[in-house]
């Protein structure tokens, strides 16, 4: 399976993206700089973790109107698999890819930790191998991880089945005390209705070694993706 | 001519800044401001002339990109140089 990496001004998840991908789970990776336009024909677009244009204006903002994300839009449209991680997910918020939009932290502090997730929607490309009753353990990095949108739009992304993650505790009970940041819902990430684009605040590019990092919850995103290619492509 | 863009967050829109910074306000003594909302304010320059072409078109940018509109209102205003 074949993955290309975007690379914005700023980004600094996108070798762990690629270290996870192609060492880890032994597929094709690539980075794509964000003015290029020609993605070279992957399965699946990353958009790394990282601060792309130092967070200016707003996170995601700039970066939002890279070249690349022109390409990234078009192969969405014709049903590319996008997954946005952290500050990728702000670019899809940005562009409009996801509905809705990251705000600041509610305790203002930039938060640095392992999660518990919530697997809600697990009959995704992105989450076809996890369970909705095992909550996978996943770390967070970031000041601007508050989830919000309007009413309306929660109303639709609750009854359409776009939660994909919910923050939780231990024993994957959605509760106030396991939000960290604030997020609606305790919502830590969404799909578009398409079922192909995909965005989360938490990263499991980072947890996919056992050996090295202790943790591997974040291995099965990575093999939901690959599985779904397996019986799709 | 100036053009300065106001963006301010839509009611309803958490503001932990605006919290933190009312905290402090109060904590130096100044209980009697509250409510407090953090904005910005995004100033350019044009030698282009026409008012009305300026204002559409700066309103453009503001709601393509200097605001974002899910979380964000705007007002733009012009001022001679």
């Amino acid at each position: 399976m074949k993955f290309a990496i975007l690379v914005f001004p700023g980004s600094n998840c996108d070798h762990d993206a690629y270290h996870a991908i192609k060492h880890v789970l032994g597929e094709d990776a690539w980075f794509i700089w964000h003015k290029d336009t020609d993605l070279r024909n992957p399965d699946c677009v990353i958009l790394p973790g990282g601060f792309s244009y130092g967070d200016y204006l707003r996170c995601g903002a700039m970066a939002s109107f890279s070249p690349a994300m022109d390409s990234v839009q078009a192969f969405a449209e014709q049903g590319g698999l996008v997954m946005g991680i952290c500050n990728g997910f702000q670019v899809l918020t940005e562009t409009g890819m996801l509905p809705g939009a990251l705000l600041r932290n509610k305790s203002l502090h930039f938060i640095c930790k392992d999660v518990m997730l919530k697997p809600e929607n697990t009959a995704l490309p992105f989450t076809n191998k996890l369970e909705k009753t095992t909550p996978v353990r996943i770390p967070i990095a970031h000041a601007e991880g508050n989830y919000f949108c309007d009413e309306e739009t929660l109303n639709t992304l609750e009854t359409e089945n776009c939660v994909v993650f919910r923050y939780c505790d231990e024993n994957g009970n959605v509760t106030e005390d396991a939000n960290p940041n604030g997020s609606l819902n305790n919502i830590a990430g969404i799909t578009n209705k398409r079922g192909n684009v995909m965005g989360m605040m938490p990263h499991p590019e980072r947890a996919v070694e056992l050996n090295v990092v202790g943790n591997q919850d974040g291995v099965g995103v990575f093999q939901s993706l690959v599985h779904y290619w397996q019986e799709n492509h | 001519m100036k053009v300065r863009v106001v963006v301010r967050l839509k009611k309803g829109v958490l503001d932990p800044q605006g919290k933190a910074i009312e905290k402090t306000a109060a904590n130096q003594g100044y209980e009697q401001f509250g409510k407090f909302r953090l904005g910005k304010i995004i100033e350019f320059h044009t030698d282009l002339t026409d008012h009305e072409a300026v204002l559409k078109q700066a309103e453009e940018l503001a709601d393509k990109f200097l605001a974002n509109t899910v979380i964000e209102n705007f007002e733009v205003e012009l001022e001679e140089d």
